[in-house]
């Protein structure tokens, strides 16, 4: 009881209501990371037709249709995690300009008509080579918010002192680079140079993903009471430590290291191997990032 | 005009009037709150000390939630109450996110944003909010920070260097003062929450209610 406290200072809560809980879980978490994929499939694919030409000619029809399934399943969960789901329209009939949240929906929604339409020309064999091109350039120019606009809705999220724009925007993109590279080395797509490019961008993005968090992790006390207070979660003994520990060593670390062993060794199925590691490495550090600002009790 | 509350900690005996009528005038479903008190209890026994802070919506004058709803259904009231459109909120809880207070609350029975609206609906028919009626010792004072002889005006004239506001470093300029307290009501990070530290029942997490 409060006789056991020792200093004057040590104030204790003896009175209060439950405290909510989270509040965005892990259908926020499922949305940022599909959207990662839905976008970084983009990304990357356009730097690969780019660069390597008719020697990755299967990406133009790879990169819209997991662009679409992905973004599908963004939307779809987004949508789920509105407790008035049926209202969704009011955003785009009532829309409010200085929210993130308004802002992204617009974009998400021109982006995946685009790349619909791309995917069904593709498809249906109704596109040809200028139309998909132009389509190509409006999509790579669309994935680029779209890939970022999250970080701006944590950072409007001014409670969340953790959530901080310009890391968070970092965080994003590298999150799309790290799930556009994944996803076509899974697929095996391309030669050894291609591979080898997908590589590097898996290895160098889950580097700078990992040195983003370490900064946070190591430094982010400095800039705020709250986000000292957020940390605490995952440091030792904080709740959410091992499933921090386990984001950063299967998402960013093992990748890493796989990818410059497969590099040396010429491994496909280990780039495979660091590809889902680090698919479902992003999903965990990214679901614990969401939760533990909302620990914190603001009141 | 430009509403405003202030309450006197010095005064507040944590009777929790304010909080039951809050419940009942707005209807607000069980285990929800618009308004509460909390208990922080503080010093080494025998030398302790008990004080009570009645936390609501803080009614900013810039307002996070009403920045990042997507909708506009959390919006300004010309007299500068932060008011919610139920119909409006499609539930995204971004409001819930952005209030550096805790203020607002996901309502389980209608799905959609809710907090402390200063009874708005009371307000525009010139009756006090609830809990300032309810308050049996005038802790709570209600009214208009533009008017040099309202009453909440002139207790701020008299009580100058002695009124704070939560989270001042958010810039969020709140419309709800308190005089006589300190760090330890009014920073959530300047008290300690544990298990089995509590006078009725154990502090926990609600699981999230409502929607999913």
């Amino acid at each position: 009881m409060v006789e056991h406290t020792t200093a004057a200072t040590d104030a204790i809560v003896t009175l209060d209501v439950a405290l909510p809980g989270i509040v965005w879980g892990w259908m926020i978490t499922l949305n940022m990371w599909a959207k990662s994929i839905g976008t970084g499939v983009v990304l990357i694919g356009v730097y690969l037709l780019k660069k390597y030409g008719d020697r990755v000619a299967s990406v133009k029809t790879m990169m819209p249709v997991i662009s679409f399934i992905f973004l599908n399943i963004f939307l779809l969960f987004t949508l789920l995690d509105l407790h008035q789901p049926f209202r969704m329209w009011h955003i785009f009939f009532y829309p409010h300009w200085t929210s993130a949240i308004t802002v992204g929906a617009w974009l998400a929604t021109i982006f995946t008509g685009i790349i619909f339409v791309m995917a069904a020309g593709k498809i249906l064999n109704k596109i040809n080579e200028e139309q998909y091109n132009k389509l190509m350039w409006a999509a790579f120019v669309f994935a680029i918010p779209v890939t970022l606009y999250t970080a701006t809705i944590m950072g409007e999220a001014s409670a969340r002192e953790l959530w901080q724009t310009p890391t968070e925007l970092l965080q994003m993109a590298l999150a799309a680079f790290i799930g556009g590279s994944a996803t076509y080395l899974i697929l095996g797509v391309g030669d050894r140079n291609v591979k080898r490019d997908l590589a590097i961008v898996l290895a160098v993005s889950a580097t700078l993903s990992f040195i983003v968090y370490m900064g946070e992790y190591y430094f982010g006390a400095m800039k705020a009471e709250e986000v000292a207070a957020t940390i605490a979660f995952v440091k030792d003994g904080g709740a959410y430590h091992t499933m921090f520990w386990l984001g950063q060593v299967m998402g960013y670390i093992v990748p890493v290291a796989l990818v410059i062993f497969a590099l040396r060794t010429q491994s496909n199925s280990l780039l495979a191997l660091a590809s889902v590691l680090a698919l479902a490495g992003l999903w965990i550090a990214k679901h614990v990032w969401l939760v533990i600002p909302q620990l914190l009790n603001l009141s | 005009m430009k509403l405003g509350f202030l309450v006197d900690l010095a005064l507040c005996m944590g009777c929790k009037g304010c909080e039951v009528s809050c419940k009942v005038e707005n209807e607000v479903p069980l285990s929800m709150w618009r308004l509460r008190v909390k208990y922080v209890d503080v010093g080494t026994f025998p030398e302790t000390k008990r004080t009570f802070t009645p936390l609501r919506c803080n009614h900013c004058e810039n307002a996070p939630c009403e920045r990042i709803c997507p909708v506009s259904a959390l919006h300004y009231l010309e007299n500068g109450i932060v008011n919610v459109d139920k119909e409006r909120c499609i539930g995204c809880a971004g409001c819930v996110m952005a209030c550096p207070y805790g203020a607002i609350y996901i309502d389980p029975e209608t799905n959609t944003a809710d907090k402390c609206t200063y009874c708005a609906h009371r307000v525009a028919g010139g009756m006090m909010p609830a809990c300032v009626v309810a308050c049996p010792v005038e802790a709570n004072i209600f009214g208009d920070l533009d008017d040099p002889t309202s009453n909440i005006s002139m207790y701020i004239m008299e009580h100058q260097g002695n009124v704070k506001v939560r989270k001042p470093e958010k810039n969020t300029h709140p419309k709800h003062f308190y005089t006589s307290g300190g760090e330890v009501n009014l920073n959530p990070l300047a008290s300690k929450r544990e298990e089995g530290y509590n006078l009725f029942n154990n502090i926990t997490h609600l699981k999230h209610v409502g929607g999913h």
